[in-house]
């Protein structure tokens, strides 16, 4: 292993490395072939995966361009499908924040479900709360509230990582299930609407102190908390001391710890921020979608996002392209079952060959000449 | 009906039918899991490869009127799952974790796609052992009435503890999952042995799935599985990659699924839904207590999630 010396003074290693500093640093120049490289195999990877569900329609006796066409039209082909497509990508970029933030330390975090649940149940305890305040003070409570809860959520996760050496990809799944119940309970129970007769509720925000749709359209302003956020990791991972840090961590833990970084606070505030993301999906859809918390809340959202952090790379921008098409891909799910009587689990079998494909892909790197950076020297 | 004449312990058959009938998928996915794991990789996706098997093995036993035919596919279809996800594993820089979920969603995708014409019909099941004819009341007899499959489970507890200690194939199955560079140094395929023991692990999952569709609840619906395959990886660390381990955590897993149903039973209804939380919150805080920073756990593969 190449960290083979920990014992070695820090100083003797900081005069090594000065030591061999040839000069001045060149000036970064744009690195347009990594970039190249970063676009080229994500696109490839989804495009063999498209070919492969291509073949999979085909063996079941479907056209598959037809397919593709109608999964298009359903997608993006009118403004209200386009509309329809925006509201379901809005809580996947939250929910993708919340496996893409810890990716950076280094940490596979797949409770987004549950950090979704928790904090629609915040949002919705808030906003029942303080139900009889002015509209923009409901749904700051609200956010505030799903921000919260959900922040706390993961934030525990990674506390649990960084203190007890406890795996943060089963303690956040176990989470999951627990969030599920807690949840159960609670719409059966102390929060529950005896209006709701066939599927137990909370009791209703109400109508007026809900997130409203944007103008015209039938787009609520989550999408705008869904931007935000994205803009906001991408600033905070790739611009400030905070991410290079967090980035730092991920890249070698030990040169981290050795540099004097404080791994376990960057760890778990990056955890906080990662549940406050999922919260916040669960806070836009009890507060544009729902109006109340139910079993509609897990939905599956939570895992969609898994899936787009690791087609995204776990990067803030891109987060939000994925998130419109698997939004896209998820809206058409209807079409595909009354166009060509295929069951809604097809969508599934395609969202399952792009992870597969991505992933496959990720082995990719650095095989092609044409990526190779020439000013390497 | 005789549940007042039988009060509390009532709660108590309950439990114990639900350690047996509930814990019986745990422990195939455990077993499996646990294989896999002695290889030195995790493999997240078994809750597909589960569905993959429930669905295949209720299929195979309305196509062919045969439950053991449908045992069978499932063990394949579970196999066929488990040679894809090793395939993937054993690609540079691919997440073992990663990977597990694309393979759940492909899974449960796959298998809820094939399997929705087979909702309806009802396909012939297991037979179950009666071992509770002794009893008057019908509640033993109920919980007495054992699935093959666990028993198989109970054989291959032990099989593989036995395995794992004394056969050539469990010393290269721990060789390559404690440390694959010392393994390939002394011959041995790391690449063959983990494909041999990811794909065996996954066939173990599929039967457990078998015993969902084909026992108990015994049909198949999409939301056949509450989560046993993802418990699976839970109920290793649990059990510290022991096999024996596995069989004893799964009774208790099964057991707390089984409260909340059977204080209902006997009108008891407050937490009923915090109760289904209790094997997840019970894994959660044995973690806690036994986790630490400054060691691996004790029995752990050392080469367990490292890529390579």
């Amino acid at each position: 292993m190449n960290s083979a010396q920990p014992s070695e003074a820090p100083g003797a290693l900081l005069a090594d490395a000065t030591a061999t500093v040839p000069g001045p640093v060149p000036v970064a120049k744009w690195r347009w072939r990594s970039t190249a490289e970063a676009i080229a195999i994500p696109v490839a990877a989804v495009l063999a995966a498209g070919l492969l569900f291509g073949l999979f329609c085909l063996v079941q006796g479907r056209n598959p361009f037809s397919v593709f066409a109608a999964i298009y039209k359903a997608a993006f082909g009118s403004g209200y499908s386009f509309q329809n497509t925006l509201v379901r990508a809005s809580p996947l970029m939250l929910t993708a924040l919340c496996t893409a933030l810890p990716a950076r330390l280094g940490l596979v975090i797949i409770g987004n479900e549950g950090a979704l649940v928790v904090g629609g149940l915040g949002a919705v305890a808030a906003g029942l709360l303080v139900a009889g305040s002015p509209a923009p003070v409901v749904w700051a409570a609200m956010a505030l509230a799903g921000f919260g809860v959900g922040g706390l959520w993961i934030g525990a996760a990674g506390l649990l990582h960084y203190r007890r050496g406890v795996n943060e990809t089963i303690s956040s799944l176990l989470m999951n299930y627990i969030a599920i119940a807690v949840m159960n309970h609670l719409v059966n129970g102390p929060m529950r609407d005896p209006a709701s007769l066939n599927k137990p509720s909370s009791y209703p925000i109400p109508d007026d102190r809900m997130l409203p749709p944007i103008g015209e359209t039938n787009v609520h302003y989550g999408i705008l908390f869904g931007l935000v956020a994205c803009v906001l990791a991408w600033f905070l991972m790739e611009q400030t001391t905070f991410g290079f840090k967090v980035r730092m961590v991920g890249g070698n833990i030990r040169a981290a710890r050795l540099a004097g970084l404080p791994v376990s606070r960057l760890g778990w505030i990056t955890c906080l921020l990662a549940g406050g993301a999922a919260g916040l999906a669960g806070m836009i859809e009890v507060a544009a979608v729902h109006g109340r918390a139910n079993e509609s809340l897990a939905a599956g959202y939570g895992y969609a996002g898994i899936l787009v952090a690791f087609v995204a790379r776990h990067r803030g921008l891109p987060i939000i392209l994925v998130s419109v098409l698997l939004g896209g891909i998820l809206a058409s799910g209807g079409i595909l079952q009354r166009q060509f009587q295929l069951p809604d689990a097809t969508i599934l079998v395609f969202q399952g060959l792009v992870f597969l494909m991505i992933l496959l892909s990720d082995s990719m790197y650095g095989r092609f000449g044409l990526f190779k950076e020439k000013d390497a020297a | 009906m005789n549940t007042e004449s039988i009060g509390w312990w009532g709660v108590v058959i309950g439990i114990l039918a639900g350690a047996v009938r509930g814990g019986t998928p745990f422990l195939l996915v455990s077993l499996g899991e646990c294989l896999t794991e002695k290889c030195g990789k995790i493999n997240l996706g078994l809750e597909g490869t589960l569905l993959v098997g429930a669905m295949s093995a209720y299929a195979i036993s309305y196509k062919t009127g045969n439950p053991w035919i449908g045992v069978a596919a499932a063990a394949g279809a579970g196999a066929v799952m488990g040679a894809l996800h090793a395939f993937l594993v054993s690609r540079p820089k691919v997440n073992d974790i990663a990977a597990g979920i694309a393979m759940l969603i492909f899974g449960s995708g796959l298998a809820f796609y094939l399997g929705k014409p087979f909702i309806q019909p009802s396909a012939p099941q297991l037979p179950g052992l009666e071992l509770g004819g002794w009893s008057a009341m019908p509640q033993v007899a109920a919980a007495l009435k054992i699935s093959p499959i666990f028993l198989l489970g109970i054989a291959l507890a032990f099989l593989l503890q036995w395995a794992f200690r004394s056969t050539r194939f469990g010393l290269r199955v721990r060789a390559v999952g404690d440390s694959p560079a010392a393994a390939r140094a002394l011959g041995i395929s790391v690449g063959r042995t983990r494909l041999l023991g990811i794909t065996l692990g996954s066939a173990l999952s599929g039967i457990g799935g078998a015993h969902l569709s084909l026992f108990y609840p015994g049909a198949w619906t999409e939301a056949i599985s509450s989560g046993q395959g993802l418990m699976a990886v839970a109920l290793v660390i649990f059990a510290r990659w022991n096999p024996v381990h596995c069989l004893y955590a799964s009774l208790l897993f099964g057991g707390a699924q089984a409260i909340g149903p059977s204080l209902q039973a006997v009108g008891v209804s407050t937490g009923y839904y915090l109760w289904n939380a209790s094997p997840y919150v019970l894994t959660l805080a044995v973690m806690i207590a036994t986790c630490s920073t400054r060691r691996t756990l004790a029995g752990a593969p050392g080469a367990l999630g490292v890529p390579g």
